[in-house]
């Protein structure tokens, strides 16, 4: 019965908010943005496959690296 | 060799950077304002009188719409070091991974199950069940920066690690000295008692806006007189910890310190610099027959005393810095730049060889290598001595504004406690007040400034420089996300703005009787 009165507490929370409603909008929005456009499109994970190949491209990069000119 | 656009370093960094400013527009307010409220709630129930209940609300609903708007915005930094910096993020493993991790479960369930009480539990819990949420809410969101502020402070002075050429990665192998690192406690300190001290600005701004407004003038009263109480608390704690801070820079990133100061040469006895002017265009890592300061007001031995606890304690400028060759208090003399830098390359020669060899002798003779340079492996990477030496005019001028705002902030709250029946009549006083209110703002990442750039060019100190730790990407997509972020960020600022303007507007629901 506890778990129903915890549901039921946060259900009338989420019922009877005004300006929660507004916020929680403009967190799902954001979330949105975040994850399926911004986390899809422009930060892919640099490194791929497996620990051992990503241990060997960052020690490449870092045995190999200087700054330009 | 294969060479990195400089250009990308300077565009990764400041998306980077505009990231974490944006994020750090929301958390002060989100610590600071989080104890006012939970310190007038228990009023509240001390007193058992509703004008503090109302009080409290309507700080926490104002609490609410910051946390609403600042949530999630951390994410994109963690995005960022999964794109941008992926050899960085994969060099300090779990020493980064581990506190984030906690601080992701900490704040996850700590701060949404009580933020949930505060909020929807006022006639549904007992009154002491309620203060223990909104406690326990800032208290879980006070956490969340202890974790952050532990893997920020671990890449300024990295400790608790041993590195493993095999996985090239540093792997933790002591979690009492990362978690409690004494640069970290510091750190988490001065971070937490300065939001306080945002938090306390932010109280007080509002509660005159409503006195220069003719409203809800008991509340604003009632409000100031906490917040001038707990601000003036804080700032004094701020500065007390600022002091510490200075020490730790003194003995982790001297070079900081120097840059702070705008200090080239070095000695014993050496003055605080209280004010000054740089002289425009000059070169900082170079000799010159330029005066370096325009005009400047110094302390006599301050800066002794802040970095050695001696009034004619030796501290290193930046040529010292470069040059080394001056004694350490542990004994030893210090290596110049350009040791450094051969240590660095015989280090980084050191982890290929470990890395292509197959002769086991050979093997072990390069780790041996590596292990005895590792300290000065980020040195490898750089090409000339002058690049250790950070943008002096933005670390000089930051740090000052940070430090006078300080002491703005104590006269404020001090004035305001003394003399407060006077200020709060004199219209022009009030009216100042709430327009130097975003000081607070200022003042707070001014702070990061100086800690964030007067550490360059490292991305780990001594370890990683940022030209090393940066991913390989095409800079004009480094270019578009961080004109894509300015915009979302300018967005998501007007909102809320908007929205906090307007709660404020409508003001609380007091029937402005003073307790």
């Amino acid at each position: 019965m506890l778990f129903g009165r915890i549901v039921k507490f946060y259900m009338d929370g989420f019922r009877r908010m005004t300006l929660g409603r507004t916020l929680w909008c403009i967190i799902l929005l954001k979330l949105f943005i975040m994850f399926a456009v911004l986390k899809a499109f422009f930060f892919p994970a640099y490194l791929q496959g497996n620990e051992q190949e990503k241990s060997q491209t960052v020690s490449e990069e870092l045995t190999n690296r200087l700054i330009s000119e | 060799m294969d060479a990195i656009d400089s250009s990308l370093v300077d565009w990764s960094r400041a998306q980077f950077a505009l990231t974490a400013m944006y994020h750090w527009i929301f958390v002060p307010l989100t610590l600071g304002l989080g104890v006012i409220m939970a310190i007038m709630e228990t009023l509240y129930v001390r007193t058992g009188r509703e004008f503090w209940k109302q009080t409290a609300k309507f700080w926490m609903k104002l609490f609410g719409i910051n946390f609403a708007m600042g949530v999630a915005t951390g994410i994109i930094l963690e995005f960022e070091f999964g794109t941008n910096w992926s050899n960085y993020s994969w060099f300090v493993g779990d020493i980064f991974g581990a506190p984030l991790a906690i601080e992701g479960i900490v704040a996850f369930f700590m701060e949404s199950t009580f933020i949930a009480i505060m909020y929807f539990g006022w006639n549904k819990v007992g009154k002491g069940a309620h203060l223990a949420s909104t406690w326990l809410t800032i208290i879980g969101a006070t956490l969340s920066a202890w974790w952050i502020l532990v893997a920020n402070a671990w890449m300024q002075y990295p400790v608790g690690m041993e590195f493993n050429p095999d996985t090239v990665r540093n792997e933790m192998v002591d979690f009492a000295a990362v978690a409690l690192s004494p640069v970290a406690v510091v750190k988490f300190c001065h971070t937490v008692t300065s939001s306080w001290v945002l938090g306390a600005m932010f109280v007080v701004g509002v509660s005159c806006w409503y006195l220069l407004r003719g409203r809800h003038t008991d509340f604003a009263k009632a409000s100031i007189r906490v917040a001038c109480w707990f601000g003036l608390v804080a700032a004094l704690l701020t500065a007390h910890t600022g002091h510490q801070s200075g020490r730790d820079i003194a003995l982790h990133q001297p070079m900081k310190l120097a840059a702070a100061e705008g200090l080239y040469e070095g000695g014993t006895s050496q003055g605080l610099v209280l004010g000054g002017v740089l002289t425009p265009g000059v070169d900082w890592a170079a000799p010159t027959e330029q005066n370096r300061f325009l005009f400047q007001v110094e302390m006599p031995c301050a800066l002794s005393f802040l970095a050695t606890h001696e009034l004619d304690g030796y501290v290193p400028g930046i040529r010292n810095l470069l040059e080394g060759g001056y004694p350490l208090l542990a004994g030893g003399v210090v290596l110049s730049a350009g040791e450094k830098m051969q240590r660095g390359r015989t280090a980084i020669a050191a982890l290929a060889t470990y890395r292509t060899s197959r002769d086991a002798a050979e093997k072990q003779v390069a780790l041996k290598t590596l292990r005895a340079n590792f300290d000065c492996f980020g040195y490898g990477y750089l090409k000339s001595p002058a690049e250790l030496v950070p943008n002096v005019p933005l670390t000089f001028y930051s740090f000052r504004i940070m430090v006078m705002l300080g002491g703005y902030f104590i006269a404020l709250f001090a004035g305001l406690l003394l003399l407060g029946k006077y200020i709060m009549r004199w219209k022009w006083a009030l009216l100042l007040i709430v327009l130097t209110t975003p000081l607070a703002w200022l003042a707070s990442q001014a702070g990061w400034v100086v800690a964030e750039v007067g550490r360059q060019p490292w991305a780990i100190q001594g370890l990683l420089p940022n030209v090393a730790a940066i991913s390989r990407l095409d800079v004009g997509s480094v270019q578009t996300t961080f004109f894509i972020f300015l915009g979302l960020f300018t967005l998501l600022l007007v909102a809320e703005v908007s929205i906090m303007a307007c709660a404020i507007a409508t003001g609380p629901e007091t029937d402005n009787t003073a307790a």
